[in-house]
């Protein structure tokens, strides 16, 4: 009981200090307009010296401020001279919201029990309070996809905003994709089987193929039967034949893409991105003919052979783009979901590799969007879409510069204070405790 | 007439083997043989360097009695003309654990304490255990051992960090245990592997184990000056075994130079087992002095047919290949003294295969020879009995039908002690060849190959092969084949005696039952034929294994083939970042000497320097990583909470790809810190990243003395599931600290007395921090504990020089400041675990507008590659202007590490350790183009795009090689793909 007072009392102490940040912004309920800014639309072109309106949580206007009049007065205008707008970055194959601190257990929704899980939905257990998620606005990211991990069917994503109340208002597309880990490869050896520790040829990949071929056809066969008694996971793979859902594929070497892709292609599915993608430099031209996107690993990542091109992971997108790939950006690995604010400038190293500052854009941004199917509200600066964006002082790809002033989705005006930024604004200012 | 001397030769040493003097016979009388035996008209190989033609071998009781040319025969003899045969003496093993089951693993779940009393504090020390309490002959291995031409092993335990005493057998499976005993105590194991019998923990590391090793050393000493009044058994055993022969099992090349540093300390000279890979850094491997023990296990090709999987293959791997064929043909070059070992090959019948492949790579014969008999029986101080065939050694001999080094020739006899062992018969006639003859007016052709005892046949009749079967003993051959008609299923027997010259006579029983005489005559071109086949295919063979990719430093992709040189370097029209008071310097020039900055201004030249264009760029000091854990093969030794005693100077890996990468992010220095298992840690190294030089060369001169300590989560254990070591609490933690240093201070206080006390490196390394020495690196989190150290640390009168991580140092920096700590953080992790909930980005900028000196590092083997993003952060975070941040990642590390006076700057005199960016350094699109340390180029984007190409078409090269070895229908093995090891503070490594 006593336990139970204090932690009520120190919510209360927190939130009296915080309930302002805390609290998802408001419907956009007055017209704005954003004047003088650079305006990096996010499909590869830029509008100097702009004009965007933004009404009921849409662009209605955006061109250059020489040819576009302002028409309606009762507006607020933000002046943004000198400053850059973009869209809001979006974190595919992201898992914000399903685990809190990475080391303790009890905060770690990411995984379910089992290796076939289409039927395991994400968005359930997404947490759209959490402290991780806040300090993601500040830095621009501003929506992404929710994703389970684990198992060789990990489960079903949805695709969210970073500023809601709850689950329900945060999902935008809701069960988008089912998520699949490909067969490695490579196994490593069980010493307790007195093999060889080390990474050895999967002796089992065929079989792993063949068993995850049989479960795609016995799902078809399930939904086009009567259902009479129900398949949970089976009836959750629907949506991936009748086009409804997306394919999200794990696979990195150069064989498994391969293999991924034919199997999908075999299998009638038509939406497919294959996750990772270490080695797709090398088969460029047969993803392009199979209109494969792909969503790149963390290219702040350490190339994975020894012997391989110290930048490979900083310059792969540029190999991908140029050969006409849809590329968008994932931020997987080590402490995935704090480091997905990072993701601006993981699009910001592919330039210096290669990519021009809007290509690297369109990773974060139009990419994603299209991939997902959220490209008709979200991603890109047009009229008529969802205004998702943000305005920072300088180049929101180079750290140095990426400061937001303001950040809005679907024209809601975002708090961009968090956990973080409080902690900041009350020691900076603590009396000191040293005579 | 000759066999039956033979066979009842062996009858009768076995007779004489069994009476010992002094035991009684209650089974007949008391008879001795004192027949000699002699060996006539052979080769003899007396020893490696001296062969008699057409020499006598006289032998009698075991023992060799004399050998020459005009050696006087005693009535009593047996004489055995050997002429045509050889003889060497036999080979000896000194590596081997002949007779001695494999250790059982014992216990469950860590366990802090020794489970014994009575001998050392740690398990793992065992320098009392006798292999003979568990030796066993075994008489079949012994008889696989003598198919290699091995008659004296030498045996241990192998298990423990001291693995106690091996004994010298002799393979004699005709006598007992009395006869084959050469010595019960001829050596001493140690090696850096804990014994299985035992769940002590420490040491969890190899660098734990050297400093046990050397605390065991010191301890001795003290045992046997009498200062400890309890039994140690292991201490006695250990001062008992001083005298014998130290074998340390090291198997590599990096652990046979920590095992050689090891020895230094307390003046052994191990006899080290080495890994194969010594060539890789032959120089190094020479200075130590040791010999070396060399195993031959090497590596079977590579199966590249599935271009998938072989895409995974390392270039490192592939040289290895390629190249340790070689290692003893480069050792014996350099001088450096080695014995040959059947250690470490899966199946001990491919020693001679691997030892001819030695060969074919330039090893010479001699030098083989002696590494398997001159040398062990020297190291073994056993020259007057073993390694020659003088008088007086054991009549251990080979009888072969010529040089035992060639694959063609049979091994008939392999002697120990005067036994002999048969392995072909050496009356039986060797029927290899080519033989015609006919049956029934057919025409057949058959060939013979393979052994004597084992031949293999093809048979031929109208260019068409018949499914034969053939079976050869004395001088007998039955053959069977098929009839020619397939639809049948009929054989037509041979059987046949090979006793008249080229020619096989005797009969055939045809399917029907009649039987035919049956001749066949060897064909006479072909014993010259099959002869010229062999050489030919041989030549073939030479000209492959001969070639040798060459050695790079370090030896995988990106080593150099020559280190580079220091250069004379002007940068000219740069940016620069001084970190001086002149700030940032527009259109400068930078130049580079001997090592150092030599000048700084505008409109520099120098008749000598290699001038480069730096315009547009910008030129700053190398970045300093506070806090690494690249190149190093062990991070934590975790099997205590006090670990003062370890170093990872003595565990730096050189050969890690991460240290180029590190220089492709253009750092130059790092701090090599132990990781955060225990509160008190170990010893850091402080380096430089220079590229292909040996894990010393790295090592800063006169290095600043540091240890890493350690608090919060990781030390209390708090993701374990058992709780068996003290602390579990952040109170425990300090009790921890308080409870050793308060020990130090008296261990001081009885050192300074002049009393005699006992040598502890542990406490040695702690008095050095109370005595300002040496500094702390503190892995810390939340501020409660970071204020407790301090407090503990202003008890003792000391200050701690550095807060790592310090998520939370923006709570206290005010306390800091007046404590006068430093602070290393990370930009903006945070979220990984509960003790960073309130890690901030804004730390580092909060930290430093209190005047604290911050730091911005890594923990991070691909963080550190991007250090000045790292820094841009906290440009973003809490406003810390350009040219301030910038020093986060350069000056103020090596204001941290005590290092300022020699680099984190450009001034002139300083170290020219620089990097030249092509952008703005801090600036998101900024690449690293050249990384220089103290005047040398080790990272240069230019030449890194050479070096890839050149990777691909080695690489190419070698997979052809396998490629070749796989369509001879060589053996192959599974692609290994190389695993990316990243070593955190958490490693439990």
């Amino acid at each position: 009981m006593k336990k139970n007072i204090l932690y009520i009392l120190s919510f209360l102490l927190i939130s009296s200090f915080s309930f302002a940040q805390q609290t998802p912004a408001p419907k956009q309920t007055k017209d704005f307009a954003i004047v003088g800014a650079t305006a990096h639309i996010g499909d590869g072109t830029v509008i100097e010296n702009s004009i965007i309106v933004v009404s009921n949580g849409k662009i209605t206007t955006i061109g250059p401020e020489a040819s576009t009049p302002l028409t309606r007065q009762a507006m607020d205008i933000i002046d943004a001279k000198g400053k850059h707008v973009y869209p809001g970055f979006i974190v595919a194959n992201g898992t914000l919201g399903l685990v809190e601190v990475d080391a303790v257990k009890a905060s770690n929704d990411l995984s379910e029990m089992g290796t076939y899980n289409p039927h395991i939905r994400s968005i359930i257990a997404y947490n759209s309070e959490s402290k991780v998620i806040e300090s993601m606005r500040p830095n621009g990211v501003l929506l992404g996809q929710v994703v389970p991990r684990g198992g060789r069917i990990s489960g079903t994503s949805t695709v969210v905003q970073y500023d809601a109340w709850n689950w329900q208002d945060a999902a935008i597309k809701l069960d988008d994709g089912i998520h699949i880990n490909w067969p490695n490869s490579f196994r490593r050896g069980r010493p307790w089987r007195g093999e060889d520790p080390g990474l050895k040829p999967n002796k089992d990949y065929a079989k792993q193929v063949k068993e995850l071929n049989a479960y795609f056809n016995e799902s078809k066969s399930y939904n086009k039967g009567s259902k009479s008694e129900s398949h949970l996971p089976y009836e959750a793979m629907a949506g991936l034949f009748d086009g409804s859902k997306h394919l999200y594929i794990n696979a990195d070497d150069e064989k498994a893409i391969t293999d991924a892709v034919n199997f999908a292609k075999a299998q009638g599915v038509s939406k497919i991105t294959i996750v990772g993608a270490y080695q797709a430099g090398n088969i460029t031209e047969f993803l392009k003919e199979n209109k494969v996107s792909v969503f790149l690993r963390r290219v702040h990542s350490r190339p994975e052979l020894e012997d391989d091109d110290y930048d490979l992971p900083y310059k792969l997108a540029k190999k991908l783009v140029d050969a006409g790939i849809l590329v968008a950006l994932e931020p997987s690995g080590q402490m995935e979901r704090m480091n997905s604010r990072n993701l601006p400038f993981y699009a910001g190293t592919t330039v210096a590799h290669g990519l021009t500052k809007e290509q690297a854009l369109q990773l974060i941004t139009q990419n994603p969007a299209k991939i997902m199917g959220i490209d008709d509200a979200y991603g890109t600066l047009e009229v008529g879409k969802s205004a998702t964006l943000f305005i920072s002082e300088g180049d929101a790809l180079d750290m140095r510069t990426n400061i937001l002033t303001k950040a809005f989705i679907d024209g809601r005006d975002l708090s961009l204070e968090t956990h973080q930024t409080e902690l900041w604004k009350r020691y900076a200012n603590k009396p000191s405790q040293v005579d | 007439m000759i066999k039956a001397h033979l066979r009842l030769l062996i009858f009768m040493c076995s007779f004489s083997l069994f009476a010992q003097d002094y035991f009684p016979s209650n089974s007949g009388v008391k008879a001795n043989n004192t027949n000699y035996t002699a060996f006539i008209n052979a080769t003899i190989h007396v020893s490696p360097t001296e062969t008699i033609d057409n020499a006598t071998l006289l032998i009698k009781d075991g023992k060799v009695v004399s050998v020459g040319t005009s050696i006087k025969i005693p009535n009593n003899t047996t004489t055995v003309d050997l002429t045509g045969k050889t003889i060497y003496p036999s080979f000896i093993d000194l590596y081997t654990t002949f007779g001695v089951q494999k250790p059982e693993r014992g216990g469950d779940g860590p366990q802090y304490g020794p489970s014994r009393s009575g001998f050392y504090w740690n398990d793992h020390i065992k320098p009392e255990q006798d292999v003979m309490t568990s030796f066993k002959y075994d008489a079949k291995s012994a008889s696989e051992l003598h198919k290699l031409g091995f008659g004296v092993v030498n045996t241990h335990m192998p298990d423990g960090v001291v693995r106690g005493t091996g004994a010298l057998i002799a393979l004699n499976n005709t006598a007992d245990n009395s006869m084959r005993i050469i010595d019960g105590k001829i050596s001493q194991h140690l090696s850096f592997s804990k014994s299985v019998k035992s769940r002590q923990r420490y040491p969890s590391s190899i660098m734990g184990s050297m400093a046990l090793l050397r605390q065991m050393y010191s301890d001795a000493k003290w045992y046997e000056a009498g200062h400890i009044d309890t039994k140690d058994l292991s201490l006695e055993a250990l001062n008992k075994n001083k005298n014998l022969l130290q074998i340390f099992e090291a198997g590599s090349r990096a652990n046979l130079m920590r095992a050689d540093k090891v020895g230094d300390v307390y003046d052994i000279q191990y006899t080290i087992l080495g890994g194969g890979d010594e060539y890789e850094r032959i120089n190094e491997i020479k200075s130590t002095n040791a010999t070396v023990i060399l195993p031959i296990d090497f590596q079977l090709a590579f199966d590249v047919d599935n271009t998938h999987l072989a895409s995974s293959l390392s270039l490192s791997d592939m040289r290895a290949w390629n190249q340790e064929p070689h290692n003893p043909k480069i050792l014996a070059e350099n001088g450096i003294p080695f014995a040959l070992t059947t250690h470490g090959l899966k199946s001990k019948k491919s020693f001679a295969s691997n030892l001819q492949k030695a060969i074919e790579s330039g090893l010479s014969k001699q030098k083989a020879l002696e590494a398997l008999t001159t040398i062990p029986a020297a190291l073994l101080g056993k020259s007057n009995l073993l390694g020659t065939l003088k008088t007086g050694s054991y009549a251990n001999f080979l009888i072969t039908d010529g040089d035992i080094f060639e694959k063609k020739t049979t091994l008939y006899e392999n002697w120990v002690q005067g036994e002999a062992n048969i392995i072909e018969d050496i009356n039986t006639t060797n029927i290899n060849g080519d033989y015609n003859f006919k049956l029934n007016n057919k025409a057949y052709n058959l060939n013979i190959t393979s052994s004597t005892s084992k031949p293999k046949a093809k048979l031929t009749s109208d260019e068409k092969t018949l499914g034969t079967k053939i079976s050869y003993t004395d001088d007998w051959l039955h053959l069977t084949f098929k009839t020619a008609d397939s639809t049948k299923k009929e054989f037509v027997r041979v059987v046949a005696n090979a006793v008249k010259d080229n020619t096989l006579e005797g009969k055939a029983i045809l399917p029907n039952g009649n039987e035919l005489q049956f001749t066949a005559t060897k064909s006479d071109s072909s014993a010259a034929k099959t002869d010229k086949k062999d050489d030919d295919k041989k030549k073939e063979k030479a000209t492959d294994a001969a070639f040798m990719s060459p050695v790079t430093y370090p030896n995988l992709a990106y080593g150099f083939t020559e280190q580079p040189k220091s250069e004379t370097l002007l940068f000219k029209n740069a940016t620069v970042w001084t970190n001086e008071e002149d700030g940032i310097l527009e259109n400068t020039d930078v130049l580079i000497k001997d090592g150092k900055i030599s000048k700084i201004g505008k409109d520099l030249s120098s008749r000598n320097a290699t001038v480069i264009d730096a315009t547009g760029k910008h030129i700053t000091a190398g970045i300093i990583d506070e806090h690494s854990h690249i190149a190093a093969a062990s991070i934590n030794e975790g099997g205590q909470n006090s670990s003062a005693e370890v170093t990872i100077e003595d565990v730096l890996d050189e050969e890690d790809i991460g240290i180029y990468r590190n220089l492709a992010g253009g750092v130059t220095s790092i701090q090599v810190l132990h990781g955060s298992a225990n509160p008190i840690g170990g010893r850091s190294a402080i380096i430089k990243l220079k590229w292909g030089e040996t894990a010393n060369n790295l090592i800063y001169d006169d290095s600043p003395k540091f240890i890493k300590f350690a608090l919060g989560e990781n030390v209390k254990q708090s993701r374990y599931s058992t709780n068996a070591r003290f602390p579990q609490s952040r109170m425990g933690v300090e009790q921890v600290f308080i409870d050793y240093f308060t020990r130090a201070k008296a261990y001081g206080k009885l050192k300074n007395s002049g009393e005699p006390y006992r040598y502890d490196e542990e406490m040695e390394t702690l008095l050095e921090i109370l005595n300002g020495e040496r500094f702390i690196s503190c892995h810390s989190y939340v501020q409660s504990e970071i204020n407790m150290l301090m407090k503990v640390a202003e008890q003792f009168d000391f200050k701690i020089n550095t807060f790592t991580h310090i998520l939370e140092g923006y709570k206290v920096a005010d306390i800091m400041k007046e404590h006068g700590a430093g602070g290393s953080t990370f930009s903006d992790w945070w979220a990984y675990k509960y003790e960073v909930n309130d890690a901030i980005p804004y730390n580092a900028s909060i930290m430093h507008n209190a005047g604290i000196t911050v730091a911005i590092n890594s923990d991070d083997p691909e963080m550190s590659r991007r250090l000045n993003q790292e820094a841009a952060k906290s440009v973003k975070y809490g406003g810390v202007s350009e040219e301030e941040a910038w020093k986060f990642v350069t000056l103020n590390p090596a204001k941290l590490l005590h290092l300022d006076d020699r680099v984190g700057s450009l001034k002139v005199g300083k170290d020219a350790d620089v990097v030249l960016w092509s952008d703005h350094p801090m600036s998101i699109y900024a690449k690293a183009e050249k990384t220089i340390i103290e005047g040398v180029t080790y990272f240069d984007l230019e030449k890194d795009k050479q070096m890839r190409e050149a990777i691909k078409k080695e690489k190419s090269a070698l997979i052809n090689l396998m490629l070749q070895d796989k369509n001879k229908g060589l053996q192959t093995q599974p692609i290994k793909k190389k695993e990316n090891h990243a070593l955190h503070c958490d490693s439990l490594d």
